[in-house]
């Protein structure tokens, strides 16, 4: 295909970023557990598996239209690090990508304002809030903190909470709890759904994304009750996984999570969010995932409102893509501002 | 957040077509000719998509047949007597040019067929590698894995235009991996794969005349499936086209294969995972724009399920692009042309006028180019015109059922039997569908999954044949000790037909019959009758047959004159026992098999007498024929239990099985030769494989096989299971042919009995297994065996995808 670099007149239909919420809220109460519906779900593996494997040879985007989607891509970014040598400094480094996480004469050449598009949020441990707080102040970007026990959820309920509350207290505005999956996998649906109730509660008026933790629940059937369960208790996202199971995100998973989401706006009317988290890595990964997120749910969940990428080199990607499509080249990674 | 462009560049397309001036013409000998005349007739090649004329195509004439054969003919000399080895590095060398060619390909057959290019791309272009490569190996073990068999010669091969690429390579594969020659006739609007891959054919070395490639007109494909000089047609395409054939080369010992039409069921019962089945369902009926022979056309969904089932599938219908084929990001793209867009339309004009509903995704199809949109119709019933037959389209026509036995009755409620789709989560009643709807390809939670080592092919007016598999080489081979080659059937055959199965009045014999007498005393009557359903019936109209002995002077008896009540009777009866019997243990077939052998080693004596006593052949060979009898009910009780079929090795993600199933009622009608062994080496076969049987026995020698009845009698045989005929047998066997619960008749006898058999034949598409030349029922290589139970079987094969636990691996796989 051709390699010519846009021209800033075939992005005249990149609209402003992000996208409001619709009028249907996202706000999601919750409801009952209904224990029948969980109990009555049905997910077929391999039907899942070749509508995920297909999804990439049928949908494709190119030139402009990539551009666009990525940018998109960049907002739906939680910018991540979590890991046990975290400190301020590249919480600091990481927080300054989030707010320009596209080098500023790429964003020229591609015909928009360089200060277009943040990533979605920065997302960190605990003990690290109240830095990203801090060196994303006046930016918007909302800071999420990972809690609950991350990344195991093997500590008592109590402390749980007290986690989710100090979170809060510091600043962040988005918590990502993690999934009792002893709980799970014994099918003790009621108390999954009990605690993700209290968790939510403790959130206050942060928004809760519940981390299923998908490599550590062994079939898609688990995973699908688990989004429901998550669901029905008042999750405002749900996502994959916390990055530290052997497997991750995988479109088949995601798949599985979006109908589950869907099923449970087509009853309830309740709109909850993905955020797929962990392998993914490439633009062309994340296009992908766009793509299965706007044929399984529609555009309306095309934004940061509804749906984030857990990630952290994926940003990276998209940007030497983003040179590509601005210059016709192909970048070193080494030329990008790095997190 | 639009998807936007993203077209594949066809501009090696267009230079391949420039390099021939878009101008093809017969491909002969490995020889491109293109005549010079000006007057020469073409058929352009039309690109459904914009309409753009992409090449010209000379439309082949019936000499342009002739020489085509001939070449084909001069060739399988040397290409028959090559080594195996040989054979198959010539396909793998078509295997590897195809796979180096594979973007070409897929771009052209886009191009001119109008399906998306991700079909091309990731369906078509690789399953035509794939048969190529699966068809070397089977060149390679011929020898060892087909020891009794041989080449049939020439093979006319016509080929529709909805899969151009892929139904060329899957029947030129296994004829060249057995040994055979080839005349390709494209579909007249779908040329250019063929002709890239007549340039594929020559780049690999493959010897002149072994592929020839011609398109034409209907007179011209019929001029070439009639042929004095083919000995094989394979044919995929309509069911009408496929029955003129049946009847085209009744009588002429030409084997015959067809793949033809469908309205293939799709069961989605309330415990499936019902996105995974709209999934299935978008394969199913929008791939290829739903232009495809085993399409799931039908949707049968559960009631308690049906209306969030059709909402969710309402939903994502509004998610399919259709676009132009090349475009990257569509599900679907044109239809073939107008004429079948007209033909859809109006099928689905008749669907509104009879009272359906029609949902259609709004403003979804480009304003230029011949597109469908796609399409559901809802509140049919089975009367209604659209769910009975084909379209052809992107058009799935729901219904709803009650019970899984409902189920099974509207899926098999239909002409058709290519292939079904049943969505469930629970494996019981996935399987107890699958073996019950009457298809030869079943997808569990799945669809449209093919591969080289799976046959592919119908039961009932879907056809008959398999393509890939094992079970597909046999379409391309014959017994090694068949001599038999093309035979013209006689105009005065052909004038006869009218006759052939009228009841004629025989005279009887102008001196009073003697009946046996033991010194003076009258001997006590036995009146053989029919045997129907289990009982000894009188004949319907109550006239007999006199049975004289082998000298003339004595009457052995009198059997039934069987009309056409008789066998109706029979069938009936047959059709009743039939599912019941197919469902019988195999373990239980085969005890009641051999339990007929003991019953009949019991009054051997007897048998052989009665034989000898109607035939004179000698009390000597009246013994040795009931002994081989008993040899040949041993045979098949063994073969009860090791014919079911087995496990394909297909690269898909769970379990392929191919399982050998009846054909269902079937009719036999024997010879004069070999009375008694004859009779059960026909009946055996068809009976141990789950058949139920209406069996004429020798018209002459009736007897041999009404005493038979005793024996069946006493030997545990379900009721209906063996019916039994007596009478003139060209009465007998055309009420056979022409009874439509009949599925499939088997005939030994004359040519004029084969061919009026095998034209009758045609009505509902019945199996026929016809030997005009007489077999020497004594020698085993031709009087058992896998002939017979081939004959006997029906191959489905079972997709059954495996999964539960969710696979590893990180990103997008």
């Amino acid at each position: 295909m051709s390699t010519e670099a846009l021209s800033t007149s075939d992005l005249p239909f990149i609209s402003p970023l992000p996208q409001s919420r619709e009028s249907t809220s996202k706000y999601n109460p919750g409801m009952p557990l209904d224990n029948h519906w969980v109990e009555s779900s049905n997910v077929n593996h391999a039907g899942l598996i070749r509508r995920a494997s297909e999804i990439s040879g049928r949908r494709t985007v190119k030139k402009a239209n990539q551009a666009a989607w990525l940018l998109r891509a960049i907002t739906c970014i939680d910018l991540t690090t979590l890991s046990g040598d975290d400190t301020r400094g590249n919480v600091q480094r990481l927080c300054a990508k989030a707010k320009n996480p596209v080098r500023r004469d790429i964003m020229e050449k591609l015909g928009v304002p360089h200060d277009f598009v943040t990533t979605g949020a920065v997302c960190v441990y605990p003990a690290r809030v109240q830095d990203a707080v801090e060196a994303l102040e006046g930016s918007g970007i909302p800071v999420a903190s990972v809690a609950t026990g991350f990344p195991s959820g093997q500590i008592k309920t109590e402390h749980k909470l007290q986690e989710i509350e100090q979170c809060v207290a510091d600043g962040a505005r988005e918590i990502d709890i993690v999934l009792s999956r002893d709980l799970v996998l014994q099918g003790k649906w009621d108390q999954v759904y009990e605690e993700v109730k209290l968790f939510k509660a403790a959130c206050g008026g942060a928004e809760m994304k519940t981390i299923l933790a998908t490599g550590e629940l062994a079939t898609f059937e688990n995973v699908y009750k688990a989004s429901l369960v998550c669901m029905m208790a008042g999750a405002d996202f749900i996502k994959t996984s916390t990055g530290k199971e052997p497997v991750n995100a995988t479109l088949p998973v995601s798949l599985c999570m979006l109908r589950a989401i869907r099923d449970y706006r087509d009853r309830t009317g309740f709109r909850v969010g993905y955020k797929p988290a962990g392998g993914i890595s490439t633009a062309k990964d994340a296009l992908t995932y766009l793509a299965l997120v706007k044929d399984e749910l529609g555009d309306s969940y095309l934004n940061n409102d509804m749906f984030r990428f857990g990630a952290s080199s994926l940003l990276n990607d998209c940007e030497r893509q983003l040179y590509h499509n601005a210059f016709g080249e192909y970048a070193a990674d080494y030329y990008m501002p790095s997190v | 957040m639009e998807y936007g462009n993203a077209p594949e560049d066809d501009s090696p397309a267009r230079s391949w077509l420039d390099g021939h001036d878009k101008l093809f013409g017969t491909f002969i000998n490995n020889k491109w000719n293109k005549a010079n005349e000006a007057d020469i007739p073409l058929a352009p090649s039309v690109s459904p998509s914009t309409g753009e004329v992409l090449a010209e195509t000379v439309q082949a004439t019936t000499d342009d047949v002739d020489a085509a054969v001939e070449a084909a003919r001069a060739a399988y000399e040397s290409w028959s007597a090559l080594e195996p080895h040989v054979r198959a590095r010539h396909i793998y060398a078509i295997a590897r040019n195809l796979q180096k060619h594979s973007r070409l390909l897929a771009v052209v057959e886009s191009m001119d067929n109008g399906k998306p290019i991700r079909e091309t791309r990731d369906a078509d272009i690789p399953a035509a590698v794939r048969h190529m490569y699966y068809h070397a190996g089977w060149a390679q073990i011929m020898d060892t894995e087909l020891p009794n068999y041989k080449p049939v010669g020439v093979i006319a091969q016509i080929i529709p235009w909805n899969f151009p690429l892929l139904m060329l390579a899957w029947k030129i594969a296994p004829a060249l991996a057995m040994g055979n020659t080839v005349v390709l006739k494209p579909a007249p609007s779908t040329r250019l794969s063929a002709a890239l891959f007549a340039d594929i054919l020559a780049e690999s070395g493959l010897p002149p005349g072994v592929v020839n490639i011609i398109s034409g007109d209907n007179d011209m494909a019929s001029h070439l499936s009639a042929h004095p000089d083919v000995d094989k047609v394979a044919f995929t395409g309509s069911t009408a086209v496929g029955k003129h054939l049946q009847r085209q080369l009744a009588g002429t010992n030409t084997k015959l294969s067809l793949e033809l039409g469908g309205k293939s069921p799709v069961v989605v019962y309330e415990s499936a995972d019902l996105d995974g089945a709209v999934e299935g369902l978008v394969n199913g009926i929008w791939f290829n724009q739903g232009q495809v022979c085993c399409a799931g056309s039908r949707l049968l969904v559960q009631e308690s399920v049906a209306e969030v089932f059709v909402e969710k599938l309402k939903r994502r219908m509004d998610t399919l692009r259709v676009g132009n084929s090349l475009e990257k990001n569509i599900d679907m793209s044109a239809i073939i042309d107008e004429t079948q867009r007209d033909r859809i339309q109006s099928m689905v004009q008749i669907g509104i006028d009879e009272g359906a509903d029609v949902y259609q995704p709004k403003d979804c199809v480009p304003s230029d180019g011949c597109f469908y949109p796609p399409t559901l119709v809802t509140n049919v019933q089975s009367t209604s015109t659209l769910v009975q037959e084909e379209i052809f389209g992107p058009v799935l026509v729901a219904q709803t059922f009650r019970t899984p036995a409902e189920a099974i009755k509207l899926a098999n409620n239909t002409r058709y039997g290519l292939s079904a789709g049943v969505w469930t989560e629970k494996v019981g009643l996935a399987l107890e569908t699958a073996l019950q709807i009457k298809a030869g390809v079943i997808w569990v939670n799945t669809h449209n999954v093919f591969d080289a080592a799976a046959g592919f092919g119908g039961y009932k007016e879907s056809g008959f044949g398999r393509e890939g598999g094992k079970e597909g080489l046999y379409e391309y081979v014959k017994l090694a000790w068949k001599k038999g080659g093309k035979r013209k059937v006689g105009d005065n055959v052909k004038e006869n037909g009218v006759e052939w199965g009228k009841p004629r009045t025989k005279p009887l014999p102008s001196n009073p019959l003697q009946s046996n007498s033991l010194g003076g005393i009258p001997g006590v009557d036995r009146t053989p009758k029919m045997y129907i359903g289990g009982s000894q019936k009188r004949p319907d109209g109550n006239y007999v047959v006199p049975v004289m002995s082998s000298d003339g002077e004595k009457l052995m008896g009198q059997v039934g004159d069987g009309n056409r009540k008789d066998v109706r009777d029979a069938v009936s009866a047959a059709c009743k026992a039939a599912p019941g019997w197919g469902k019988r243990g195999a373990y239980n077939r085969s005890q009641i098999l051999f339990y007929i052998a003991e019953n009949l080693s019991i009054r051997r004596e007897e048998f052989a007498s009665r034989i000898d006593g109607m035939t004179g052949c000698g009390i000597e060979e009246g013994l040795a024929e009931v002994d081989m009898s008993i040899s040949r009910l041993f045979t098949y009780a063994s073969y009860a239990d090791k014919y079911g079929g087995h496990v394909q090795e297909t690269p898909f993600s769970g379990v392929t099985s191919s399982v050998n199933e009846p054909v269902g009622v079937v009719g036999v009608v024997c010879s004069d030769d070999r009375p008694l062994l004859q009779f059960v080496s026909a009946v055996a076969p068809a009976v141990v494989r789950g058949n139920a049987v209406v069996a004429c026995p020798s018209e002459k020698y009736p007897l041999a096989a009404t005493d038979l009845y005793q024996v069946l009698d006493t030997s545990d045989l379900p009721g209906g299971v063996i019916n039994i005929v007596t009478g003139q047998s060209d009465v007998i066997a055309k009420t056979l042919a022409e009874h439509q619960a009949v599925d499939g008749i088997w005939y030994f006898g004359d040519q004029e009995g084969c061919y009026n058999t095998q034209r009758l034949a045609a009505g509902n598409m019945k199996r026929t297994f016809v030997c005009g030349e007489g077999r020497d029922w004594m020698d085993r290589e031709q009087g058992e065996g896998e002939e017979f139970l081939r004959e006997a079987s029906e191959v489905k094969n079972i997709w059954i995808p495996t999964g539960e636990s969710m696979p590893g691996g990180g990103g997008a796989y």
